[in-house]
């Protein structure tokens, strides 16, 4: 494949990147989508939106995140430099509210009174059950059954803030279920339901939008890695369930050639096992939730469950621009298992006083891989994508603690 | 070579040659919708076996789909049940070969999602659907934007490609919807999933007429069609009427405790599309009698 001019001109207006992509929708949600796109045009042709949404970002999600240089863990692995973007301390605990913050007032610009949501680990439902408060419109949120279980704080949270969690019982009862059921909630409520999505996936324009709310990450990084080092970074690390923290970070530094850019996918019990939610690593191409990307699947293209640790992360396909961004070389994509990420969980809570969420754990375990044989004065940003609180019920468990 | 010509003039002709007996009888069609491999090859194989002769006039072959987004539970679960029992795109396919072997009248459409098709590959997918005497696809998650993908490819070899056409569906977007469509329009009745809401034969008279200005192709409507007098309402203002989630849900409730076929599993979908078959035929003096007044 030929290297392109620039890596962040996609997607073509059919909502490709390369292969991947497309409008893979039932023609019911159809004329919605591409009321959406339009939507969307405007809202980008209007410097008003972009004024509102850089006010709530600011003022309400605490934006600009910092950019943090972890001092103790650099000196741990005695490598490279290592910074985190600390999305974790966005209001409420992720960056999924960059992107909740961008959908809901375009929500409100097309006149839509209802939300609804999926969720995996709760943090896009908390998000968007926070923006749906902020705005005073109802929302409903779809959890696979197994999700609610193992996060638990995050369903209460989404019910303090007034919206319904509803538990998803069919399939593998994750994520993959929380989005198909949101589908069929959309397709039956279209006229009045904004469906906020959390990841860069679904029919277009979805994967487009998702990215551009998120890209504040990128672009803040940016910023704050000239004003820190005074160059960019050498290295960026960010793990990978739909792709959405990562794509926020990569999309800004594509085109900065020197920037070696990796993602994490969640490698469960280890891809030899067959039980990981590794879809670049260990899938195929095929058309699910709206697009062409990367799937777990089977020979006969019925998909197959996801596994992870974390809920986040426990999706069997992935966004269709890092689909592309695998193709055509950009990126390279890895995985860490669910052991690496609890090491790495552990060891940032200890040595940095941090307490990541497991999605962010598994870019820390790559970090832990590369770090200490790359040179001192390499510099890695890797995106600190979201709290660990949630999550203290499945570690304790993990390591066999009652709490 | 001549063979394979013959059997793509066959699979594109035995959609219009059914509608057209139909006219001629001055009725609608009932179209049923079977899944594949639902409880078991076996049980399927014999049911899709009865139904021409128990009143079907077009049979639905569904794909089962592990995520299938436009469905609501009954038929999810219909797919879990013939993915547990072993169905494949290659089985279903071979299923259709075996029906076709004792009918050749019988128009056969294949309705799923696109993944199972995408694994498969479209050329090779699209040659043994021919080869087993598929007439027609009904691709949920394929809309005229996508339409390179399979909908080409399947007109080209001599396969219907029927475009479900929905209340969302404007009159500006008609057009890009019956562009590649043949066989059939299939009308959705209602937003939603299947087996969620009912279809209101007035609102749908009022859907057909619409299309009825852009296309000269049958509409058959599908979506919230349950029982005989439903059936009888829609085929009287439409062309054809689909039933589906009523049809698993009477051999779900035929089936054992641990989800296995009885002996009365085939005569429970036969008995109901006898009893639809005889809406559908009810529907016809209503509308003669509306010609004659």
């Amino acid at each position: 494949m030929s290297k392109p001019n620039s890596y962040r001109t996609g997607p073509d207006g059919a909502g490709r990147f390369g292969s991947h992509g497309g409008r893979f929708a039932a023609e019911t949600l159809m004329p919605l989508i591409l009321e959406l796109e339009d939507a969307y045009r405007a809202a980008q042709a209007d410097p008003s939106f972009r004024e509102e949404l850089d006010y709530y970002l600011e003022h309400y999600a605490g934006r600009p995140s910092p950019l943090y240089f972890a001092e103790r863990l650099t000196e741990h692995f005695g490598g490279a430099k290592i910074y985190f973007k600390r999305d974790e301390l966005n209001h409420t605990g992720s960056h999924k509210i960059n992107n909740c913050l961008g959908q809901i007032l375009l929500a409100k610009r097309m006149g839509k009174t209802r939300i609804i949501a999926e969720t995996g680990a709760g943090q896009h439902g908390v998000a968007s059950a926070t923006v749906s408060a902020l705005f005073g419109l109802p929302c409903s949120v779809y959890m696979g059954e197994v999700d609610v279980e193992r996060q638990q704080p995050n369903v209460f949270r989404m019910k303090l803030l007034g919206s319904e969690v509803i538990p998803v019982s069919s399939g593998s009862r994750t994520l993959k279920d929380a989005l198909n059921e949101a589908m069929r909630d959309w397709v039956t409520n279209v006229a009045d339901t904004f469906y906020i999505i959390g990841t860069v996936a679904g029919p277009h324009p979805y994967p487009e939008m998702v990215r551009d709310f998120q890209s504040v990450i990128g672009e803040e990084s940016k910023e704050q890695i000239l004003k820190a080092e005074g160059r960019l970074p050498d290295t960026l690390v960010a793990c990978i369930g739909g792709g959405s923290n990562a794509m926020g970070l990569f999309h800004p530094f594509l085109d900065d050639e020197g920037v070696k850019i990796i993602g994490v996918e969640a490698a469960g019990d280890g891809i030899e096992t067959g039980r990981h939610a590794a879809s670049i690593t260990g899938g195929r191409p095929g058309v699910l939730h709206g697009n062409r990307t990367y799937l777990l699947q089977d020979e006969d293209g019925q998909i197959t469950e996801a596994h992870s640790i974390s809920a986040g992360l426990d999706y069997p396909g992935i966004g269709p621009e890092h689909a592309w961004l695998h193709d055509v070389g950009r990126v390279e994509y890895s995985s860490a298992t669910d052991a690496d990420a609890l090491a790495a969980f552990q060891l940032c809570s200890k040595l940095e006083g941090i307490i990541p969420a497991l999605e962010p754990a598994h870019a820390l375990a790559h970090v832990a891989k590369i770090a200490p044989d790359l040179p001192k004065d390499h510099i890695i940003v890797m995106s600190m994508c979201g709290r660990g609180d949630k999550d203290i019920f499945t570690v304790a468990e993990m390591l066999g603690v009652t709490i | 070579m001549s063979e394979a010509i013959a059997e793509i003039e066959t699979g594109r002709a035995r959609i219009d040659a059914r509608f057209k007996k139909l006219r001629g009888e001055g009725r609608a069609a009932l179209v049923t919708y079977v899944m594949s491999g639902d409880p078991d090859l076996e049980t399927a194989a014999q049911i899709m076996a009865g139904l021409p002769s128990a009143g079907a006039d077009i049979i639905e072959l569904g794909m089962a789909f592990t995520d299938p987004m436009a469905d609501g539970p009954t038929i999810q679960v219909a797919g879990l049940r013939a993915l547990k029992a072993g169905i494949t795109l290659e089985k279903t396919m071979a299923m259709a070969a075996d029906f076709r072997r004792h009918d050749t009248d019988t128009p056969i459409v294949l309705m799923g999602y696109y993944n199972p098709i995408h694994a498969y590959g479209v050329p090779a997918f699209l040659a043994t659907a021919k080869a087993s005497g598929i007439d027609g696809l009904i691709i949920v998650d394929l809309p005229p934007e996508e339409d390179a993908e399979l909908c080409l490819p399947a007109i080209e070899a001599g396969l219907s490609f029927i475009r479900l056409a929905t209340p969302t569906t404007d009159d500006a977007r008609l057009g890009a919807v019956l562009e590649n469509t043949s066989g059939f329009v299939y009308y959705v009745s209602y937003a939603g999933i299947t087996g969620a809401g009912s279809a209101d034969a007035d609102t749908v008279g009022k859907a057909v007429s619409r299309i009825r200005r852009h296309t000269e192709l049958p509409i058959a409507v599908g979506f919230g069609i349950r029982t005989p007098e439903q059936a009888k309402g829609i085929a009287s203002v439409a062309d054809g009427a689909v039933v589906g989630s009523a049809f698993i849900d009477a051999l779900r409730d035929s089936l054992d405790e641990s989800g296995k076929a009885t002996a009365t599993t085939v005569s429970a979908v036969l008995d109901l599309t006898k009893e639809l078959a005889a809406g559908v035929a009810g529907a016809q003096k209503v509308a003669q009698q509306g010609e004659l007044s």
